[in-house]
């Protein structure tokens, strides 16, 4: 059992924008608006979502994965190499910047699941679900390899340093895609670690979070029982874990695990009507252990949109804007108007309220 | 050679003081008192229940230890040499009752609960929300849903199996009509229809006097099979069968043929006068697949209601129980080593069974492993003493805790450990209807009330500080426990971390 | 009047030139292009007036004791935290936890205001804090309060005309001083048990006038209008409220 980790503890600051006809723009634009808040971070991380980068190789699974020798990246290319076709596998592109020292090996592959390889392993299994699996069992089984975005035409770029400086390393300004998401961290245990920053991901899902999960220890063993391995001693994993079991292998729509992950109060659930009750009482019987618990601001990228979520009783901030057809998310309104002046609209969510911003001609 | 035993206990009267009330004499259960020419004491009969003492309207009784000397000697205790000399006197096995009173580890005291500090507000229960409710029973995987016909949202497809709603996490131990009076359980029932919660009625049947309290009662199935017929099984929100209890595992029970009243006969559906004897195992049941079947027989006679599996923590309660869950029950019911009783042999109290806190650790483990955890909700009894023990548990894992002894205080116990005698002064483990009147169930609701109350306070005080404002929540989160003096093992069957890490 | 454009200035630059402008006398400032920049007004004292164009920052005005600050625009979280006295007048929407363990001076926000609004006020001799919100609020309006005045008047429209009440839930939770009062009658289930709901006295109808009269001076509002829609007063119950939750 694997329970001597040191739980780390982010308090930070995050920012996002999606455009809602797909268009896409360079990394530069968010990079601006999580460096206006700075303050919420303490240098010691930082880290950007993107999806849409990869147009070239839209329907192969873009592995970046972080290596702390070489030895592991052995390994784990052994292992993929077994399992998938690699049709590109190359360092991911970098910028060398005195801030951004003793980065890991950065590497990105791009990889198709062989068939033949899934049907003789788990035959029971659907394709998302073998890699699901190829990443935990990285993540957990070979020392030194972290998986850490594993989605289609998406990447997690994340790192030790204040996420403008992690930007610049990985150099954003080169990409372009329709959803970024960015988080500048404070974490306060093992600060040292690039596996640690936020975003986290698991195929299409990315999180950022600002807050501290107090629920984390039930979350973390109820997705043990489904094969999930929490091995990035972050809080944050469970959330992106939680989305990935509740949409995609239990069907929920979207708008319903919003309200699992910040479920309504009891009291509230009694005054609903006969009608509706039944539900909402049977999610939060069966899904107690996915509540999550401590305060919490969360931003989560999925292929066809971007949700913003608080806690139920709103302990951290989270504003929105809208300007044309970009919608913006962020920990305060300053982040928005540094690369949006005069959004047409400006609101704060309210608790528990997830607010859904989605690609236009797709349903949840 | 010994021909009678030592007194444990000295009866002080301060003569100047008593007012010749007689009131002692009257209301000892034990016979301790009689009267010439001043009141006089037996004390070796005496039981240190502090009835006599709580009763004198002029405080002159005081009830002292003073047992007979012996030469210091760690291993030959006063209790090995007494013990020796009662069975030479009288052989048969020595029986008591209650819980385990040797001083084996309680890890309980041993484990230490998390606060949060800057990195996570604490929550202040007093003016946030913080919610204790639960539900005991089945629950699916996942759920089903389908969309609304018009006007968005969605609706619950496939409803749940039936749940026992529990305002706060706790439940009134089974304690059987018989091994404890009517008015002691008609105080449990009425407490538990105050606080939303439920009581436990035991193997003694059901008493119709109880029936109006259905919607907080769960009724039990044992080996004796005593009083139950179909209006029974239906009578409450759920039926539990009994394998096992913490205080006496893999034996049977007796209640002696003198504490089969009239109304304990009636309710147990035997004669008056015999002695109601519980065998050992339930002999329809010499298999895992038996179980499964009684457990459905259940399910079929009471239209489906949740079905419990009350056993005694042993060594291999985790593969147990692991059985039991595929077998098909709901909830799954675990007593402790500390567990009490109304009558077992000392030798099985004391020195059979495990502690409760690391066999929930080892279920709730083993449960999750084969990720059946769902499939019931766990129950965790034997010991349980206090807000924090509880709170400690839901932290291990369990869905809810029962209280057995901790519901006797309340009505006047002192955990005398005679309850198998049937002479309890306080009218609570007896059936002698002048010491049974003396309860009075109201007056003991309002006392149970209190107490779970208070501790339901305390426990949201704990669940603030640690950050959390749902029970369901605390639930499994070992994380935020910490184990202070135990070795390495132990924390690992916990799954709790040392302090300090 | 000296003018300080905050374009791309750390707030320590900003609020650096902030002091030393006070500290030479200036009596008014005008702050532009102001974008997130925290901490502006914190500690100052005195009776300088501040113009804010622009968003501040987290902390606006925390711990101040006497200067003016307006904002033309929205703030953020955490305005007015432990003020002493002096004024902020924002003429937009401000975040969360507003006024924390405001003492003394008047915030007034022309919109919505967040969640968490006048926790803990509390007021002492002379010093009377007094917070009037526009818009509407989110959950836990006057938690804790010890003293001092909070209204919300539910009036602006923000966009969404979405049926939500004017204030929130556990309003009023563990008031024990000082007084809120709402623009129109208030659901019962909403609020602390520990409060009571009344229709406004002769006094209470005096403070009103002159506290209101203050804000649509500094607002451009019609008090008329205001005045269209009767308000309620809620009032702590006891100064003990949890005298009960302990066994001895």
């Amino acid at each position: 059992m694997s329970y001597f980790y040191q739980k780390d503890i982010s308090n930070c600051g995050m920012a996002g924008l999606i455009h809602k006809k797909g268009a896409r723009i360079g990394g530069e634009i968010i990079m601006k608006s999580i460096t206006s808040m700075r303050e919420r971070g303490n240098g010691l991380g930082g880290g950007f979502s993107a999806y849409g980068i990869y147009p070239e190789f839209p329907d192969l699974y873009a592995f970046h994965i972080m290596f702390e020798e070489a030895s592991s990246k052995r390994e784990a290319e052994s292992y993929l190499a077994e399992n998938y076709t690699i049709h590109k596998s190359e360092p991911i592109p970098i910028r060398p910047l005195k801030v951004v020292s003793s980065p890991p090996l950065l590497w990105r592959y791009f990889l198709e699941v062989k068939e033949e390889r899934m049907l003789y392993l788990f035959p029971e299994l659907d394709e998302r679900d073998f890699v699901m699996q190829t990443v935990m069992k990285i993540n957990s089984g070979i020392p030194g390899a972290f998986v850490f975005s594993s989605g289609k035409d998406m990447g997690a770029f994340k790192g030790v340093g204040y996420a403008d400086d992690i930007g610049h390393f990985f150099r954003l300004e080169e990409y372009e895609g329709y959803l970024w998401t960015a988080h500048q961290r404070f974490p306060t245990n093992t600060p040292g670690w690039w596996g640690g920053a936020h975003p986290f991901c698991l195929l299409d899902w990315s999180i950022i979070h600002n807050g501290e999960i107090s629920s984390y220890g039930i979350n973390k063993r109820y997705l043990e029982m489904f094969g999930y391995r929490c091995t990035l001693f972050t809080d944050t994993e469970v959330i992106a874990y939680l989305f990935d079991l509740l949409s995609r292998r239990h069907r929920l729509p979207l708008s319903l695990i919003c309200q699992i992950l910040a479920s309504p109060f009891w009291k509230e659930i009694d005054l609903l009507s006969e009608e509706d009750r039944p539900l909402y009482e049977a999610m939060r019987m069966v899904y107690g252990s996915a509540l999550l618990n401590g305060p919490f601001a969360i931003l989560v990228g999925h292929r066809r949109g971007l949700i913003g979520l608080t806690d139920r009783i709103k302990l951290r901030p989270l504003v929105a804007g809208v300007q044309g057809d970009f919608v913006f998310m962020a920990s305060e309104e300053s982040a928005i108007r540094e690369i949006s002046p005069h959004p047409e609209k400006v609101w704060a969510l309210r608790a528990g309220e997830p607010l859904m911003a989605e690609l236009e001609g797709h349903a949840s | 050679m010994r021909t009678t035993l030592p007194s444990e206990f000295f009866v002080e009267i301060d003569h100047r003081r008593c007012v010749r009330c007689k009131r002692c004499i009257q209301n000892c259960g034990f016979s301790v008192y009689s009267f010439a020419d001043g009141i006089v004491p037996d004390h070796t009969k005496c039981v240190a229940c502090q009835r006599c003492s709580t009763y004198c309207p002029q405080g002159a009784i005081r009830i002292e230890r003073r047992p007979i000397a012996f030469r210091a000697n760690a291993n030959w205790t006063p209790q090995h040499i007494i013990d020796i000399w009662r069975q030479s006197l009288s052989p048969g096995m020595l029986l008591t009752g209650m819980g385990n009173d040797l001083p084996y580890p309680i890890l309980w005291n041993h484990l230490l609960i998390d606060a949060c500090q800057v990195t996570n507000p604490s929550i202040d229960p007093l003016r946030e929300p913080m919610e204790l409710r639960s539900y005991l029973g089945k629950k699916p995987d996942l759920i089903s849903i389908l969309k609304k016909e018009e006007g968005g949202g969605f609706l619950l497809k496939e409803a749940l199996p039936p749940q026992i709603r529990l305002e706060i996490p706790f439940i009134f131990s089974a304690m059987s009509y018989g091994s404890i009076s009517l008015n002691a359980q008609k105080a449990m029932a009425m407490a538990a229809k105050e606080l939303g919660i439920v009581i436990n009625c035991g193997e003694g049947g059901l008493h119709q006097d109880l029936y109006p309290y259905g919607d907080h009662v769960v009724v039990q199935v044992a080996s004796g099979r005593f009083g139950v017929h179909p209006e029974y099984l239906n009578a409450g929100v759920g039926v539990e069968i009994k394998i096992g209890q913490g205080a006496k595992p893999g034996i049977g029970g007796h209640l002696p043929g003198e504490k089969v009243s009239l109304d304990v006969s009636q309710t147990r559906m035997i004669p008056m006068g015999t002695d109601a004897l519980s065998p050992a195992p339930h002999h329809d049941i010499y298999s895992i697949e038996d179980l499964r079947l009684l457990i459905y027989a259940l399910k079929e006679a009471t239209d489906y209601k949740p079905v419990s599996v009350k056993i005694a923590a042993v060594h291999n309660v985790a593969a147990i129980s692991s059985g039991i869950v595929r077998a098909g029950a709901d909830i799954l019911h675990i007593d402790g080593f500390r567990g009490g009783t109304g009558a077992a042999p000392s030798i099985i109290r004391n020195h059979v069974g495990i502690p409760i806190e690391l066999a929930l650790a080892a279920v709730d483990d083993r449960l999750r492993q084969e990720g059946i955890r769902n499939q019931v909700s766990l129950v965790a009894a034997g010991g349980i003493r206090s807000s924090a023990d509880a709170a400690k548990a839901i932290a291990l894992g369990a869905d809810a805790v029962a209280l057995g002894t901790a519901a006797l205080i309340p009505l006047g116990c002192n955990v005398c450990q005679r309850c198998h005698t049937g002479n309890c002064s306080w009218g609570i483990a007896t059936q002698r209807p002048e010491l049974v009147r003396r309860l009075d169930p109201e007056v003991g609701a309002e006392r149970l009330t209190n107490l779970l109350h208070s501790w339901a306070l305390e426990i949201k005080e704990v669940l603030g500080a640690l950050g959390i404002n749902a029970l369901e929540s605390l639930r499994g989160n070992r994380e935020r426990l910490r184990g202070v003096g135990l070795d390495a093992q132990t924390l690992e069957i916990l799954g709790v971390k040392p302090a300090g890490r | 009047m000296m003018r300080i454009d905050a374009r791309g200035l750390h707030y320590r630059e900003l609020n650096q030139l902030i002091r030393q402008a006070v500290a030479q006398g200036e009596s008014e400032i005008l702050l532009d292009h102001v974008n997130g920049q925290r901490y502006i007004g914190d500690g100052l004292k005195g009776n300088a007036q501040i113009q804010i164009h622009g968003t501040p920052g987290q902390d606006l005005a925390a711990f101040m004791s006497g200067p003016t600050i307006r904002v033309e625009g929205n703030a953020q979280d955490a305005v007015a935290n432990t003020m002493n006295s002096g004024k902020v007048v924002i003429s937009g929407m401000a975040g969360d936890v507003l006024g924390y363990g405001m003492r003394g001076g008047k915030l007034y926000v022309g919109r919505d205001a967040g969640y968490r609004i006048g926790i803990h006020m509390k007021s002492y001799r002379h010093l009377v804090p007094v917070i009037i919100i526009g818009g509407k609020v989110g959950d836990f309006l006057g938690e804790y309060m010890a003293g001092g005045v909070l209204i919300v008047l539910g009036m602006s429209e923000d966009g969404r005309s979405d049926g939500r009440p004017l204030a929130g839930d556990y309003l009023g939770v563990g008031m024990h001083g000082g007084a809120i009062y709402l623009r129109r009658s208030v659901d019962r289930n909403r609020i602390g048990k520990e409060i009571h709901a009344t229709e406004l006295s002769p006094e209470d109808h005096q403070l009103l006038q002159t506290e209101l009269s203050e804000f649509c001076q500094d607002l451009g509002w019609d008090l008329e209008k205001i005045w269209e829609v009767p308000f309620t007063k809620l009032a702590p119950v006891s100064h003990r409220p949890y005298g009960g939750h302990y066994s001895y």
